[in-house]
């Protein structure tokens, strides 16, 4: 039990997550810096959501801990997305 | 029987309901900024192109080398509880050190970015803000200035998180048996740098 709760993660491990981290956010400056309209928001945003999951994962521990603070968190980001498309149902037939 | 006696001294601490009590937190501060992110889309929706010229006067280079100060110092401080873990104090305090001074650094850079701001005149309730620009500018620098500066905030509240984990762990009550301060100081820090992750995008990469 003591095992588990300790995991240490090698220091090489966080250097790799940290040169996806840099390598995504030259993509996504680059990807806006090409002319493709609506999808260079959409593609800075996945982007985005890709840097904060591998941030979540490994630099927050959530992949190492309990199942509930993983399903905690997603709750917490389905209320957020919840609340968001409620906010543009409104907005986008008014 | 050996576990008890162990932690007789530690009855008190418990790591998992510290760290739970961290991420109740946490989702307090994500849906803080939650709420400015759904109020930041639906202006953009709305306003659409004052957003895109708006954008334009932000400094793209600022903002990459802020990114990637906060992405270094996230690292720096995930690789110190590896080593309070393995028991290398010295490198710990060294990489905590090398955290605090990364987002002095930050600080340092927002506060040249949002005096160039002021050079302009744009700044929350200015002259120029008021009369030259048009309805969805004053909104896209209204909530430039109040996100970026809640999470510079929130880089301050950081640092002293930090300088007293730090403390904590050169004195040694926290150490490879306690380290839950320094890992929920951690997360704070790792909190701040997910803000930022799509503060980034949204203000700096608009075109």
């Amino acid at each position: 039990m003591e095992k588990e709760k300790h995991h240490i993660v090698p220091y090489k491990v966080y250097f790799y997550i940290l040169a996806l981290l840099i390598t995504f956010t030259f993509l996504s400056i680059g990807i806006t810096k090409i002319n493709l309209g609506e999808y260079s928001v959409l593609g800075a945003m996945i982007f985005a959501t890709i840097k904060s999951i591998l941030v979540l994962a490994w630099f927050m521990h959530l992949k190492f801990d309990q199942p509930f603070l993983r399903i905690m968190v997603g709750f917490v980001i389905l209320l957020f997305f919840a609340v968001i498309f409620i906010t543009f149902l409104d907005y986008y037939y008014r | 029987m050996e576990h008890v006696t162990q932690h007789a001294a530690d009855q008190h601490y418990d790591p998992e309901a510290n760290k739970l009590g961290m991420w109740l937190f946490i989702f307090t501060e994500l849906l803080l900024f939650g709420g400015l992110f759904i109020v930041y889309s639906i202006y953009r929706f709305l306003n659409p192109e004052s957003f895109k010229m708006a954008g334009h006067e932000l400094n793209l280079t600022i903002g990459a080398i802020n990114t990637l100060i906060l992405l270094v110092s996230s690292m720096t401080i995930a690789m110190s509880t590896s080593a309070l873990q393995k028991k290398n104090k010295g490198l710990t305090v060294l990489l905590l050190e090398i955290t605090i001074m990364l987002a002095m650094i930050f600080l340092i850079n927002k506060y040249f970015e949002w005096g160039v701001k002021f050079d302009h005149g744009i700044w929350p309730g200015s002259e120029h803000m008021l009369n030259d620009l048009s309805h969805g500018e004053i909104l896209f620098f209204g909530l430039y200035f109040v996100m970026t500066g809640l999470h510079a905030l929130h880089i301050v509240v950081g640092m002293i998180i930090i300088i007293v984990a730090l403390n904590r762990v050169q004195k040694g009550t926290v150490d490879e048996n306690r380290p839950t301060l320094l890992e929920n100081a951690g997360l704070y820090w790792h909190l701040v740098d997910l803000i930022w992750i799509f503060l980034f995008p949204l203000f700096y990469l608009i075109h």
